[in-house]
């Protein structure tokens, strides 16, 4: 960067013999950034949590106590919905995870340069089309009298119907590209020739792929993961469309605004993703993937 | 007069309506006894002739009330209105009732097309103040059985205009469920052939329904209203509900999504709007509605005025217009509704539509209960018990859906 400064400039040369007030300059606006929009509004939401809401006129009412807690803690529907939504948003990642690594894999290592390019744009294209679009073509897909019904009668089976299966299946669709592009990142730059000397030292191909190739990988899977984890984890509107009667943590919070206005509960009700993530990015941390981001 | 103190007293001890009591202390006439609704509302005085008009209205409406050519080239009442009065008008659709109540509490809008859940709540925090309606000369032509509602008024105090009404009613298909339903029971019934098939609309305001089915099926709970549910009565309503879970194949609260399931079979059964079984029916499906012996919930429009307005001469003059029988008509049948004019129904494109809406028909309207919200004083007038308010029917709706 420096070096391109032309030395006559003198804000330039100011901030060039001084680094640490250039770092700070440059710093400053991010850490704004982070520092009052993204942490004070998570401060703010956490804050009203604590408040409830006069049922009539609907204006919040400042008083501080634990009842919205109490309620979310004592009563079991929300416990429910929570695994639920945990349970939906794992195996959301499990599926993108498996379906994300062998394609990746033939795009980065399979594929000619050209080809490669092409396919990155193909994997793409679904993320220009509306989230809305998508989810009702499943809804479509998944009806009763459907294409996927259409194709599994003959065989004697009938699809899914709507409910988590179909939510799971949804939600796998809409975040992989999600998972794909950060695994093929990752792949790409995965030295070949680590592949080979693993072959040339005799591993076979799913030695070389569990000694060598995965746990150089681990990190942009885990990438791809927080993605689809937390896209899971705060969706409302898939569920709404495929999800037949089911509901998660977001139609939750999404009812207690729209419906009852009731901000406090919803902001209660939002903090358990939080939480959620948070162990999710600690757990992380901890196998270290974190680190090769 | 002791009890009704002692009444006034506990009503300002809930606390909910402390501007309320702080004006109705002193006006022993209107104030002492509280409404049908069992709310007394802020003391504010109706507009008693009209003005110069301001030049200006900001309308907050229900999508489809206040079309200006912006959705649909075709479709524009706003444009006439503006160059018959020079009163610039903004419009602001709102999505859920909720927002409309919230929205009203910035003083920016003018006038609002409340439904019943609504206009209550607007009415008692002193967001919208009474309608001389001598002021407003399309409301001679407008149906009795809409004016002076529990809804639109109280103590016989108009709070605006009726606008339009529709029913929730009874859709199902005809290939699929026969002979036609006379009951809501292939919707509740443990034991319904429909299981699996049945399509229930998703909001808690829902949780009447289930009580307007009590009302018939378990009269010794005693529910008279279903928007005043006690503790015992909502413990039946909501059970209700959480064993007509599994009958549930889903829940709406998008009318084009219950239209493609009833169109596609998925469902075969369910509450719906005119506007989703004309719709089905236009498209192709097999599918008839009906409003069943037990009743049905409904929903009744109504325009207000700010109580901050500043162009109160536009908003009247807006109300005026909008339910004028050519813009009604104009409205309803855009919408799908029953038009509240009882001249609109001449002025309708496709005359069959008003027969449809049952537009004039004071049996049919009787029928409906209107959607109204729920609050801790119980609507039917009942002052021994706390009813159940929005809130709780709010939280016991996730509890139901599981």
């Amino acid at each position: 960067m420096t070096a391109v400064s032309p030395p006559s400039h003198r804000i330039s040369a100011f901030f060039h013999r001084k680094p640490k007030l250039r770092l700070g300059l440059l710093l400053t606006a991010p850490m704004l950034w982070l520092g009052l929009a993204y942490l004070g509004a998570l401060a703010a939401l956490f804050i009203t949590a604590f408040w409830s809401t006069d049922v009539f006129t609907g204006k919040v009412v400042t008083d501080w106590s634990f009842d919205n807690f109490v309620t979310l803690f004592s009563d079991s529907v929300y416990r429910t919905i929570t695994f639920r939504t945990v349970g939906i948003a794992l195996l959301v990642t499990v599926i993108d995870a498996v379906i994300a690594f062998p394609m990746a894999f033939a795009m980065a290592k399979l594929a000619s340069p050209r080809a490669q390019r092409l396919l990155v744009i193909m994997v793409m294209t679904p993320l220009w089309a509306s989230y809305l679009v998508k989810a009702y073509a499943w809804r479509t897909l998944l009806s009763g009298n459907g294409v996927l019904n259409w194709l599994l009668n003959p065989l004697g089976l009938s699809g899914p119907g709507y409910g988590v299966t179909a939510t799971v299946i949804t939600l796998s669709y809409l975040w992989l590209p999600y998972m794909i592009l950060p695994i093929y990142a990752g792949l790409e730059k995965l030295p070949t020739s680590l592949v080979d000397a693993s072959g040339d030292l005799g591993a076979k191909s799913f030695r070389t792929f569990r000694s060598v190739i995965l746990p150089l990988t681990f990190p942009a899977i885990v990438a791809g993961s927080i993605f689809t984890f937390s896209l899971s984890l705060g969706d409302y509107i898939a569920v709404k469309i495929v999800g037949g009667t089911s509901q998660m943590l977001g139609n939750v919070v999404y009812d207690n605004i729209g419906a009852a206005n009731n901000l406090p509960f919803a902001a209660t009700v939002a903090t358990v993703p939080v939480v959620i993530m948070l162990v999710y990015l600690a757990a992380v941390r901890r196998t270290g993937a974190l680190d090769n981001l | 007069m002791k009890n009704r103190k002692t009444l006034l007293a506990g009503l300002c001890g809930v606390s909910l309506l402390l501007a309320a009591c702080g004006t109705s202390g002193s006006d022993s006439k209107a104030g002492s006894a509280p409404g049908a609704q069992g709310f007394t509302p802020p003391k504010l005085n109706a507009l008693t002739q009209l003005g110069q008009p301001e030049g200006q209205l900001n309308v907050l409406a229900w999508p489809g009330y206040a079309e200006n050519g912006s959705n649909d080239a075709k479709v524009n009442w706003v444009t006439p209105f503006e160059q018959q009065t020079g009163c610039k008008v903004n419009v602001k659709p709102f999505g859920t009732s909720d927002e409309a109540v919230t929205l009203m509490k910035t003083g920016q809008y003018d006038v609002v097309s409340a439904s019943g859940d609504a206009s209550l709540r607007l009415v008692a925090s002193g967001d919208v103040e009474p309608v001389n309606t001598a002021l407003v000369p399309n409301y001679n032509d407008i149906y009795p059985f809409l004016k002076n509602k529990s809804w639109n008024s109280v103590n016989n105090v108009a709070y605006g205009i009726p606008h339009g009404w529709g029913a929730n009613v009874l859709a199902y298909r005809t290939d699929k469920v026969q002979p036609e339903p006379k009951s809501w029971s292939p919707m509740f019934d443990e034991k319904s052939q429909f299981k699996g098939k049945v399509i229930a609309y998703d909001s808690p305001i829902y949780i009447a329904d289930a009580a307007l089915y009590l009302m018939a099926h378990q009269p010794d709970l005693g529910i008279k209203n279903p928007y005043a549910l006690d503790d015992k009565q909502f413990k039946a309503a909501t059970d209700l509900l959480k064993k007509q879970r599994p009958l549930v194949e889903e829940y709406w609260s998008d009318y084009l999504k219950e239209t493609q399931s009833l169109k596609s079979g998925d469902g075969v059964i369910g509450t719906a709007w005119q506007v989703t079984v004309n719709l089905a029916k236009s498209e192709g499906a097999p599918i008839a509605a009906t409003v069943p012996s037990e009743g049905a919930t409904g929903w009744s429009d109504t325009w207000m005025v700010s109580a901050k307005s500043q162009h109160k001469t536009c908003a009247y003059k807006w109300m005026d217009y909008i339910t004028s029988p050519k813009v009604n008509a104009q409205v309803a049948e855009y919408f799908g509704e029953a038009p509240a004019n009882s001249k609109a129904c001449a002025e309708f494109k496709d005359k069959s539509l008003c027969d449809t809406y049952h537009a004039n028909d004071a049996a049919y309207a009787a029928k409906i209960q209107y959607w109204t919200t729920p609050i801790p004083q119980c609507l039917d007038g009942r002052t021994d018990v706390k009813c159940k308010d929005y809130g709780d029917w709010t939280r016991a709706w996730t509890e139901i859906k599981g």
